[in-house]
């Protein structure tokens, strides 16, 4: 009785999240939902249909190309650097490297994309100097833009496994030296499956963060490489088109469905390789 | 499984300014199993990691069966190891901790599987081979950890205090099980703890370290009732240090007369060492001493007796007699007529008087 009244209260306490849960999401995505499916005044599938057409489908598949790939390298890339500085015997490295990181994994929009076009744009001061204009080099393509979101995804994935690198015991790798496996063999039946739970999870959180990523390309490459968010952008402004601000939003419910269909591929995934923390 | 004779000879480590090891001698037969105790920081540990193969010494070497083992890396060591925490890899279940060593061995799976059931069975956990780590208490914990030690039959077992953070009862019924099992498979075994309970129950003999040095190794018999040095007698076993003249190679405490066993110093007074079960105490008013505190432990008591001149002694009475010795009540006390040890008298006990003569005011 007394626990149920004290359930109810908790429940109470919870209001505020809620409301604001369903005034920030809630509304937005009724919007969202309702413009998609409207043209000239009815119901219709059209603005949909057209999203998923043409130059909109190409730009929805390069923002996911490109989400991937930031995601993966950024992974993989964040992860050696973390453990680099985990079993660093330098205290000041591993301080150093995460107050940077602290830092870059928030450094993004038009700052980033300036400090980048200052630095290896094609008049940035590295470029000039080493001359890589006569090499062919170019920021403003698909990989330059895959390195300038690296900038801030690594420094994110070294925060997110971080705790979880810390987390592994020291004797855990005695116990399998002791029982004749090799560095290899440690990492490959404890210490990574020990890791993919936070591995996973970070891959998520850089996809989510690259696939979302807006001024920095526009910033950078304009209409040059083809992305979701570039594209939502010109259809609400009728930067190129007029009277397009519906498919604007039927792309936004695209970019829902695509990090629903990332979260049911992870979901599953975090559930196996979490399974011995239940 | 046959067990192995582990020599350790002159080994010295040392991290950084702290000497961890300084020149340990020690050998241990075939199928024995030794405990090496002492306080923290005695080396104890570093000891069993350089015969894991998880610490390189400085000097000195590590032979197992008369080979040089020293520099051979840890992952090809025939020694099973149970750690002090729960080693236990986290995202494996029993049966799969327990066949590890075996899976990277590529053991077909069916048969370390079975292997694996053999040897729960074996810790006395038939049942817990798909639990994982956290779904298990920490003594069925440390079977598991026991039985993957144990898996590539290893001939030297290292346990470095595996029992520490389990509760007493719990540690109890498994240092019996890890005895039962060390002298059923007959397997060198060196069991590092700072209980000196737990090594005097266990072990056939013990190793007593300080500083990085070898004080004394003996059955838990001779440790206790004959230590080779005052550390050894303080360390192993509650003592009373008493006032005392030597003369010869007797000396005198409390009006008797009791002869010297081991090395006399040359300074006439001495501290005495007195084990507490070692004192006689009896009811009587004209006794000159008054229990002061009377501390029931079960089957024995242990008072705190004051003397007349302020001398406080430790003394052990049959748990049946404590209400005898309520405090306040009058006694006479004595010594058991027996060799004792004695060591010079320490700047600390002349200073404090006879009322430092008993080094531990907390011990009851």
């Amino acid at each position: 009785m007394r626990d149920s009244r004290t359930r109810s209260k908790s429940r109470w306490a919870a209001a505020p999240l809620l409301v604001f849960v369903a005034v920030v999401f809630g509304v937005p995505l009724l919007v969202l939902l309702g413009g998609t499916f409207t043209k000239e005044g009815t119901f219709s599938t059209a603005n949909l249909t057209e999203s998923l057409q043409g130059a909109y489908l190409t730009a929805l598949i390069g923002s996911v190309k490109l989400s991937a790939l930031v995601a993966v390298l950024g992974a993989v890339l964040g992860t050696f650097l973390a453990q680099a500085v985990v079993t660093s015997r330098f205290r000041a490295l591993r301080e150093g490297v995460l107050t940077a990181s602290g830092v870059l994994a928030n450094f993004g929009g038009v700052p980033l994309a300036f400090a980048w076009i200052a630095t290896l744009g094609n008049a940035g001061v590295v470029t000039t100097t080493l001359g890589l204009g006569g090499h062919g080099w170019s920021l403003y393509n698909f990989w330059g833009l895959t390195l300038v979101y690296l900038y801030f995804s690594i420094p994110l994935q070294v925060l997110t496994v971080v705790p979880a690198l810390d987390g592994l015991r020291p004797q855990w790798r005695e116990a399998a030296q002791n029982n004749g496996a090799s560095t290899w063999q440690f990492w490959r039946y404890v210490g990574i499956p020990v890791l993919t739970p936070a591995l996973l999870g970070g891959a998520v959180l850089l996809f989510g963060g690259a696939f979302s990523a807006y001024a920095t390309a526009q910033a950078m490459v304009g209409s040059t490489v083809p992305l979701v968010t570039l594209k939502i952008a010109d259809a609400l402004t009728g930067n190129v088109l007029i009277g397009h601000e519906n498919v604007a939003l039927a792309l936004s419910l695209d970019m829902i469905v695509v990090a629903g269909l990332v979260m049911a591929v992870y979901l599953p995934l975090q559930r196996r390789s979490a399974r011995w923390l239940r | 499984m046959n067990g192995a004779r582990v020599e350790f000879r002159g080994l010295r480590r040392r991290f950084g300014s702290t000497v961890a090891l300084d020149g340990l001698d020690l050998t241990v037969e075939p199928g024995e199993l030794i405990a090496l105790l002492g306080p923290s920081g005695c080396g104890k540990t570093t000891a069993l990691r350089c015969l894991a193969g998880f610490e390189q010494p400085d000097e000195g070497e590590v032979l197992v069966d008369g080979a040089d083992i020293t520099r051979v890396p840890a992952n090809r060591r025939d020694a099973g190891m149970v750690f002090q925490s729960y080693s236990l890899f986290p995202n494996l279940n029993a049966r799969d901790n327990v066949a590890f060593g075996m899976r990277v061995r590529k053991v077909p799976a069916a048969r370390r599987h079975a292997r694996a059931r053999e040897l729960l069975e074996l810790v006395g956990l038939p049942s817990v081979g798909d639990r994982y780590p956290h779904q298990l208490s920490g003594g069925q914990q440390q079977r598991v950890a026991l039985a993957r030690a144990l898996a590539l039959e290893p001939r030297v077992l290292l346990l470095d205090e595996p029992l520490s953070a389990l509760d007493a009862k719990v540690r109890v019924s498994l240092r019996e099980e890890i005895r039962r099992l060390q002298l059923s498979l007959g397997i060198t075994t060196i069991f590092v703890t700072h209980d000196q309970e737990e090594a005097l129950s266990m072990a056939d003999r013990v190793a007593v370290l300080r500083e990085g040095r070898l004080e004394q190794v003996a059955d838990p018999a001779t440790l206790y009732d004959r230590p080779a040095t005052p550390f050894v007698a303080e360390f192993v076993g509650a003592m009373n240090h008493l006032p005392g003249l030597v003369s010869g190679d007797r000396v005198t405490v409390f009006g008797q007369t009791l002869p010297v066993e081991g090395p006399v110093p040359d300074a006439a007074p001495v501290d005495v060492l007195v084990r507490p079960e070692a004192v006689l105490v009896t009811p009587d008013g004209e006794g000159g001493g008054i229990v002061m505190v009377s501390s029931f432990r079960g089957s024995t008591a242990r008072l705190r007796v004051r003397l007349g001149d302020g001398t406080e002694v430790l003394a052990d009475v049959p748990g049946h007699d404590s209400v005898r010795f309520a405090p306040g009540t009058a006694v006479r006390v004595g010594l058991v007529e027996r060799p004792v040890l004695v060591s010079a008298r320490t700047e600390a006990h002349t200073e404090a008087g006879a009322a430092a003569a008993v080094p531990e005011p907390d011990v009851v």
